[in-house]
């Protein structure tokens, strides 16, 4: 035969077509909070930093949803457990006193490095825990378990008076970064950004390596990497982990962003939102669910300055990318996926 | 006689009253191809699901090279050589060939928690992979994606990936389904000369190819073993005439 498909191999190319639209969209990202500064529009460098933290939340999820096929209902549990570990440390940090006292004795920190790695490893034990029990399900019963998870996490914050209970916890004073004013918005917003695109390089890493190889055989027929050999459930709760922990990281900055920490971080509607990022960005697109975030944000912004209904715009448009635009905004731009 | 590689010894399987399969003993010597031929319904694919592991048997066992592997998982049993390949094909559509042979080879390697080099530019995956599409006419198609691929060409490629993991035996289920008188014959000579690296438990429901590549035929009905023997003796059986051959003609 002499058709394309028939001529291997393509040569490598530095830069492919989705390389070079995840390239454009993170310039673009990046540009906007530049010249808002410029401008002197600290509110929209603000909004940049929301939308690279939303981002960075989808990043997390698209690993477990994009790539392991693992529709969870249930990451606002981790990006609330996040934002509750700077919270919580906020508190203490503020009224002086310890973190915990048995069994060992923790002081509150306004190291703002420190808390990442703490939330990250809490949200990571979190999705440990959550992971070993609900992938031991799948399909609708998967989503339905994650789901209930993160609502039990979510009425527990909200009856526990000691963290606010429904009033949340306000962070007063902003966490330090060596070297950064953090209360400089573009500061701040360089602080995000960083953490985005270090995400996008482990996942792309990831993605590309024999676990991400093994994990998206797992994807499209568990049976199937059973067969040659590998279990599919270990696989698969490593990237779950990996997807929480980031998503956890995420939530850190978003608490840190509002100088607040509150339930409905942790509630399904948190969730759900984190999941319309990577499907409006596009499912397992690397970039995806950065698309996705800063859609979402703009829409908020634009729409919801005319109607407080906003929601029903982004629900037309969310509906318009299912229906005939199943690889998302990155589908659209870079064309569709390939192997 | 050749020592057995797999051996299965009265494996019992119900769904509620139906007995799916009905203690079933059979063995798998090396260099041979037995074949498992039997009307629809008769339980063959249930006894595949039972020797891979993906269902569990209510009485019976299963060993592997002397070895019992009766309790182990799909994946446990794959690792220690037991290949299978599929009725239905479950390639990975969106992967390309190379990717999906890639796979099986990493498997065989055991090291697929490793996440930061690229599989894609892993010479020690790349170069047994490429020999196996090699193996299989492949080659010109490994950058295609598996779900642009012919149902013939798929085929192939799930024979390449069985055969990647350098398995101790293999079972094969209905490797011609499908394929139209163009595919069972280049496929039936490859196999011929295939039964040299692994010996496989093969179902198919091509007689042709069944009588031209068994050395072994076991008939399979309603869960039972009826009949075993050479090509020779289950053609001339008026018992599986009656129950098999008679009946499809």
């Amino acid at each position: 035969m002499a058709d394309a498909l028939t001529l291997p191999p393509p040569r490598p190319r530095l830069l492919s077509r989705d390389a070079l639209v995840s390239l454009a969209v993170l310039v673009a990202l990046a540009a906007w909070p530049l010249a808002a500064s410029a401008l002197g529009e600290t509110w929209y460098v603000n909004l940049a930093s929301r939308a690279a933290i939303l981002a960075l939340a989808g990043v997390g999820l698209n690993l477990a949803l994009g790539y392991g096929g693992m529709v969870s209902l249930g990451h606002a549990a981790f990006f609330g457990l996040g934002g509750y570990v700077v919270g919580i440390s906020a508190d203490a940090a503020l009224a002086g006193t310890p973190l915990l006292t048995w069994p060992i004795h923790i002081e509150a920190t306004t190291h703002l490095p420190t808390l990442w790695a703490v939330s990250l490893g809490v949200a990571a034990l979190a999705a440990l825990a959550i992971g070993a029990i609900s992938l031991r399900t799948s399909g609708v019963y998967f989503i339905m378990i994650t789901l209930a998870f993160a609502q039990m996490l979510y009425y527990f914050a909200l009856s526990w008076p000691a963290y606010g209970g429904e009033d949340g916890l306000p962070i007063y004073v902003r966490n330090a970064f060596p070297g950064l004013d953090t209360y400089d918005p573009l500061h701040f917003f360089a602080l995000c950004f960083a953490a985005l695109v270090l995400a996008l390089a482990l996942s792309a890493l990831t993605i590309a390596s024999r676990f991400g190889q093994a994990l998206q055989c797992a994807r499209a027929s568990e049976t199937r990497l059973a067969t040659l050999g590998i279990e599919p459930f270990p696989i698969r709760l490593t990237a779950f982990v990996l997807s929480g922990a980031i998503t956890g990281l995420a939530g850190a900055l978003y608490a840190e962003l509002n100088g607040f920490v509150s339930p409905t971080m942790l509630g399904w509607h948190t969730s759900g939102e984190i999941i319309v990022f990577v499907l409006l960005g596009g499912v397992a697109r690397l970039i995806g669910p950065v698309a996705g975030a800063v859609a979402f944000v703009l829409l908020e912004t634009l729409l919801g300055g005319l109607t407080e209904h906003w929601q029903l715009g982004l629900g037309l448009v969310l509906l318009g990318v299912v229906l005939f635009q199943r690889g998302g905004l990155i589908g659209l731009i870079a064309g569709p996926r390939h192997g | 006689m050749a020592e057995a590689v797999l051996s299965v010894a009265g494996l019992t399987k119900s769904f509620g009253a139906l007995k799916a399969s009905d203690a079933v003993s059979l063995d798998l010597r090396a260099g041979e191809i037995h074949a498992l031929i039997g009307p629809n319904g008769a339980g063959k694919s249930t006894l595949i699901a039972l020797i891979a592991g993906q269902l569990r048997q209510d009485v019976g066992t299963i060993h592997l090279d002397g070895q019992e592997i009766t309790p182990l998982s799909v994946a446990a049993r794959a690792r220690r050589g037991l290949g299978r390949t599929f009725q239905v094909s479950t390639v990975a559509l969106d992967f390309t060939a190379l990717a999906n042979v890639r796979l099986a080879v990493q498997a065989r390697l055991g090291s697929s928690y490793r996440f930061l080099r690229p599989a894609a530019f892993d010479a020690r995956l790349e170069g047994p992979a490429m020999a196996e599409l090699e193996r299989f006419d492949l080659a010109r198609r490994a950058h295609v994606v598996a779900a642009a691929l012919s149902h013939g060409e798929r085929r192939q490629l799930e024979l390449a990936m069985a055969f990647a993991l350098e398995p101790r035996c293999l079972l094969l289920d209905e490797p011609m389904a499908g394929l139209g008188a163009g595919g069972v014959a280049p496929l039936t000579a490859l196999l011929r000369t295939l039964k040299r690296r692994c010996p496989m438990l093969l179902i198919e429901h091509d007689m042709d190819a069944v009588f031209a590549l068994a050395d072994r035929i076991s008939v399979l009905a309603e869960g039972r073993i009826v009949f075993q023997g050479s090509a020779e003796e289950v053609r001339a059986s008026a018992l599986v005439r009656e129950l098999y051959l008679g009946a499809d003609a």
